[in-house]
């Protein structure tokens, strides 16, 4: 599954490995934070210091499978904004990850043969209109994604989505009294 | 037509139409859960969406229970956010402990008020919330912003999960319990063996689980990826609702017999003896019996939604009874609600706990989720009856964690060590 964004994605690779969690990405005793700009100082800490210290505005993590696994907390996602990753490439992203992503409008590719090519600190580009990923001298497709999910992100996400269902409700009951 | 399974029926009856795996559509939801932790950033995008009210006060639950009480200003500011939420748009089913009566962790608790029946569908805040599938319910972790959704809207978009039907066939060992089951399957399966699918549980082995171990089961169906795991009701499942749930409520959810299962998985528990996680990950799984001899306990932490119930504590006060904590380990104990900590005063739980020099907390997340109440320091090692052993998880970075039942850590607390329980005490039933 993949969600869309208008241009090509372009960066620096940041390479995880697989099952990171939502422990390692944020850790559970900053789960007290609300700033992002806070909640972003502490990305990956406990997954690798070195890494966590590396990762730069306009990078793009490379993970492996089950990408965000474990705890629902929306502030792993939040954190990776907030360091101004651009986007997220794994072999598979756990669930509720998966949702936050597409929910906040972090672009999120599904793509193992990409990952698998990714080296750290190497370029990687994403051109989600012609759904290709190049890394490493190579093309891969990514899977075109299910209509729903293309129209919460065309939306804007679920809070925008949200507020349209809303605004239709509204609607809806003012023409019911009528 | 194929039959459909449980997760199928629970889903077609809140509104989704196409039942095909991978579909997506929009569901009606009977409740929506949210903590503190979840709240605040839900709360926040509650408001972005411009909503006036949530979809129906009634089918809101607030549980204040990371942080409790308090561990420091920002916290505190957390829950007085939760409270003012509720205040706000009329919302009574408020509970911080201390403050509320019979307060404790969101997923124990929940069950006990009576809000969990067959065949709902609850989105909730946490992603144990699969919980809620020992009561036949479909119950699925998510994050702020589909809560906020879910609250304003009162329903959620959802993919529709694979079905997975997971049988457990034999007669396990003395000391095994819904923790060591769940483990079991997590062993075979792996973390990402079920991810987005819905489990069933089912076999002998299952239905012979009373309701507390029948949570611990369905609580760690996430730790292998599902969106939920479900015990549908039987017998067992109504008695225990009886009082709580008014009669008409009491629907049993089942599968037709002809259901299609996209995947069918049975486990053998024939003979099996209890199952340790070792660090840093559920899956990483072995019998107790295979721990190497010489693994010294720092900590041991009975408590959490997947093990905080008075059967756990009941384990943990067969292994220390008479006996005292090692003195290089400290034992800590969280009853996960209230009503769990005054049953185990009534006990003599309590007593047995403090006599061997143990601890009592009040009913909180604490330190599982590295939160506060028992964080490990560097080099540490813990044996808790939680459902997550990352790095990191209960604390410092280098400091590790073993998943087990009460019964094991109980053992390991009086010995210090991790040992088979049956060299410490018999079990539960088995002393008279």
């Amino acid at each position: 599954m993949t969600t869309e964004a208008a241009t090509v994605i372009e960066g620096r690779i940041v390479r995880l490995g697989d099952n990171v969690n939502t422990d390692v990405i944020l850790p559970g005793p900053y789960l007290n934070l609300t700033d992002p700009e806070e909640l972003g100082k502490h990305l990956l800490e406990t997954y690798d210091p070195e890494i966590a210290a590396s990762v730069a505005p306009g990078d793009v993590l490379v993970a492996g499978t089950n990408f965000g696994s474990g705890s629902s907390r929306e502030q792993a996602v939040l954190a990776i904004k907030a360091r101004g990753v651009q986007a997220v490439v794994a072999a598979g992203f756990a669930r509720i990850f998966l949702r936050n992503a597409i929910n906040l409008g972090l672009p999120v590719y599904e793509c193992p043969p990409a990952a698998a090519a990714a080296r750290p600190g190497e370029r990687i580009a994403i051109d989600p209109k012609a759904g290709v990923i190049r890394v490493a001298g190579q093309e891969f497709t990514i899977p075109a994604q299910p209509r729903f999910l293309a129209d919460l992100m065309a939306a804007g996400g679920l809070v925008e989505w949200t507020r349209h269902r809303l605004e239709e409700r509204r609607g809806e009951e003012v023409q019911d009294r009528r | 037509m194929a039959g459909l399974t449980v997760a199928q029926k629970i889903l077609s009856a809140h509104g989704l139409e196409d039942l095909t795996p991978g579909s997506f559509g929009l569901a009606r939801v009977d409740l929506v859960m949210m903590n503190e932790v979840s709240g605040a950033p839900a709360i926040r995008a509650f408001e972005r969406m411009g909503a006036d009210r949530v979809f129906d006060p009634e089918r809101v639950a607030l549980v204040a229970d990371h942080f409790v009480p308090a561990k420091d200003a920002r916290s505190a500011e957390l829950v007085a956010g939760l409270r003012a939420f509720a205040r706000r748009y009329g919302i009574s089913k408020y509970w911080e402990v201390g403050t509320t009566p019979d307060a404790g962790i969101e997923h124990t608790l929940l069950p006990e008020q009576g809000l969990i029946r067959p065949g709902d569908l609850i989105p909730g805040g946490d992603s144990h919330t699969c919980t809620y599938g020992a009561f036949g319910a479909f119950g699925a972790g998510m994050g702020s912003t589909d809560i906020a959704s879910a609250l304003a809207l009162g329903e959620v978009w959802i993919k529709v999960p694979e079905s997975v039907r997971v049988e457990f066939k034999g007669d396990a060992g003395p000391y095994v319990t819904g923790k060591d089951l769940i483990l079991a399957y997590i062993r075979a399966a792996g973390v990402a063996g079920a991810t987005y699918a819905a489990l069933e549980f089912t076999g002998p082995a299952v239905r012979a689980l009373d309701i507390d171990g029948r949570m611990a089961l369905c609580n760690m169906a996430v730790e292998a990826g599902a969106k939920t795991g479900i015990v549908a009701a039987d017998e067992v499942t109504l008695d225990w609702l009886r009082g709580k749930v008014p009669a008409d409520r009491l629907e049993p959810v089942t599968a037709d017999p002809d259901a299609r299962y996209d995947r069918e998985v049975v486990v053998d528990v024939d003979g099996m003896t209890a199952q340790v996680a070792q660090p840093p990950s559920p899956d990483n799984v072995v019998d107790v019996t295979e721990i190497e001899p010489g693994v010294r306990v720092d900590q041991v932490y009975v408590g959490n939604c997947a093990n905080g119930t008075i059967s756990d504590l009941r384990q943990l006060a067969a292994m220390l009874k008479g006996r005292r904590v090692a003195s290089h380990t400290r034992l800590i104990v969280v009853p996960a609600t209230q009503a769990v900590y005054r049953q185990a005063l009534k006990e003599g739980i309590v007593e047995t706990v403090l006599e061997a020099g143990g601890m009592m907390s009040p009913p909180t997340c604490g330190a599982c989720f590295g939160g506060h109440m028992g964080i490990l320091g560097p080099g540490e090692t813990a044996v808790a009856t939680t459902n997550r052993n990352f790095r990191g998880r209960m604390g410092h970075r280098d400091s590790r964690v073993f998943l087990a039942n009460a019964y094991v850590a109980g053992a390991a607390a009086v010995a210090g060590e991790i040992v088979d329980p049956a060299t410490v005490a018999e079990p539960v039933g088995a002393q008279s």
